[in-house]
């Protein structure tokens, strides 16, 4: 098991050909209270950079982007009743939704936790 | 709002704001705190206790002379030649052709008039003026104070700790002020105008300060049990809870007053003179005869609606826009404010949103959303 982080504030955790996804500690810090998560409809194809899913705060909506390509198996039902997992718990419970990679060789451009850390602090 | 940092101003409270822990954004030319621990709990903070709002980015203005306030009559729908002593006014600054160039407050100080304006339009509004007011008035731009607001059942409460005295031994202090009303004070010796009156539906105080005091002023305030810092976003989200328009958003120079549902801030008096700027336009709305009218919105299930959605109709035609919208921490759930067609602008209606390919049910609702709490004069 891996993870990997984008440069849009994402993490991507890669177990075999699925990987899970969400946002980092740093972005729910920098939206605020969450208030909504509109995640994708399993069975959606995401290619890399679609809009996959809407964060809301009490002021603004702001997209997240897909950082890799696949089928959407599985997304976080428990956001529904309480997108505040998303500030509690951003790297865990907090979760979006679940793909099976179409194209792992994406996984490249991505960082892993000691690169983010530094890109985090250069912000 | 694209704005480079480069040209942002800093207000006299900005490292004020930075050494509490804000988090600072660019905001009408100016460097602003927009939150401290967080819009949901300053929200809340300001409708349980009281909360200290810094909007020293807004325009403080002296107009000055004989007969001032007749003369911005010309210019606004507001009965100011009536405005007693101490008495503060909401009106519109209005175009040739009647559209909203902005909204402020109006006070009668006895021995000029002081006006607050907007800060992204306050320059504008300045230039209009000086163009528009005959030159034996003097018009002041009083760069040199800062503007606190002091919101939430306990502000009164908060304000009665602090040693503040009339101006002249006698007259009333600051917590005897009713709900639009103003007076000159003095804080260990220091000169405050104060006014009750505010943006979040609460009873409270804005209180103008020179700058060079401001962070004194502030800190007394702020090491009260009661008070806390509160940011720009939870001054959104009250707001909008409070039913209250922002310029440049729910108002622009292309809405007329009618259509923008502030037919209050029309007064008998003005409209039988029907001599202010647009005032034919303005009036052949009247009271409901716009095409267009500003609206609240509830909005079912969980996901906010925001500025810039389209209000459609059954075939997906665009027939109004949302102009604010955002999430109620009080009400716990979406509200919004929306232009619709007269037609379907009845409390109750049903409304639908089209917001990024996707259709959102609302509900025409009553504003305010959550009652004001305003320390209003008993009527006699």
């Amino acid at each position: 098991m891996s993870r990997y982080f984008s440069d849009e504030h994402e993490w991507i955790e890669v177990e075999g050909d699925t990987a899970t996804v969400g946002i980092t500690d740093y972005a729910q810090e920098q939206l605020g209270d969450i208030v909504f998560v509109e995640t994708p409809d399993v069975g959606a194809t995401l290619d890399q950079g679609d809009d996959a899913a809407v964060v809301e705060s009490v002021k603004a909506a702001s997209d997240v982007y897909a950082a890799v390509s696949g089928e959407v198996i599985e997304v976080n039902e428990a956001l529904e009743d309480e997108p505040a997992l998303v500030n509690s718990s951003a790297e865990e419970d907090g979760w979006f939704f679940r793909v099976t990679l179409s194209d792992k060789s994406e996984l490249d451009d991505l960082m892993d936790a000691k690169a983010y850390k530094a890109f985090v602090d250069n912000l | 709002m694209s704005e480079t940092n480069e040209h942002l101003k800093q207000l006299p409270l900005g490292d004020w704001h930075r050494n509490l822990g804000a988090r600072m954004v660019p905001f009408a030319g100016y460097e602003m705190p927009v939150q401290y621990e967080g819009v949901m709990a300053e929200h809340i903070w300001t409708r349980t206790e009281a909360g200290l709002f810094d909007v020293s980015h807004m325009g403080q203005l002296q107009l000055i002379g004989e007969g001032a306030a007749d003369a911005l009559e010309a210019i606004t729908p507001g009965n100011l030649s009536a405005l007693a002593a101490g008495k503060i006014r909401y009106t519109l600054l209005l175009a040739q052709d009647g559209g909203i160039l902005d909204d402020l407050m109006v006070t009668n100080t006895g021995h000029d008039i002081y006006l607050v304006v907007n800060g992204a339009t306050k320059h504008d509004d300045i230039a209009y003026m000086r163009e528009q007011l005959p030159e034996s008035l003097t018009l002041n731009h009083m760069e040199d104070a800062a503007l606190l607001a002091l919101q939430g059942p306990k502000a009164a409460t908060a304000l009665a700790k602090l040693n503040i005295q009339p101006l002249q031994d006698g007259w009333p202090v600051p917590t005897d002020l009713y709900f639009m009303e103003a007076g000159p004070f003095l804080w260990n010796d220091i000169p405050l105008g104060i006014s009750r009156s505010g943006y979040t539906g609460e009873d409270g105080f804005e209180i103008s300060v020179p700058a060079e005091h401001a962070v004194a002023f502030a800190a007394a305030l702020t090491e009260l049990d009661e008070v806390r810092p509160i940011g720009l976003g939870a001054r959104d989200s009250l707001r909008l809870e409070a039913g209250l328009p922002l310029y440049g958003h729910d108002m622009n120079p292309d809405i007329l007053p009618v259509e923008a549902n502030l037919n209050f801030a029309l007064s008998k008096a003005r409209r039988e003179e029907a001599n202010f700027a647009g005032a034919e336009q303005v009036l052949a709305q009247f009271p409901a005869k716009a095409v267009k009218k500003r609206i609240g919105l509830f909005v079912d299930g969980r996901q906010p609606i925001r500025e810039g959605a389209d209000v459609v109709d059954a075939e997906g035609n665009i027939i109004g826009n949302v102009t604010s919208g955002g999430f109620s921490p009080t009400l716990q759930r979406p509200i919004a404010m929306a232009y619709v067609p007269m037609a379907l602008a009845g409390t109750g209606s049903t409304i639908t949103v089209q917001q990024r390919k996707k259709q959102i049910m609302c509900t025409v609702a009553d504003m305010p959303f959550v009652p004001h709490n305003y320390h209003r004069k008993p009527k006699l």
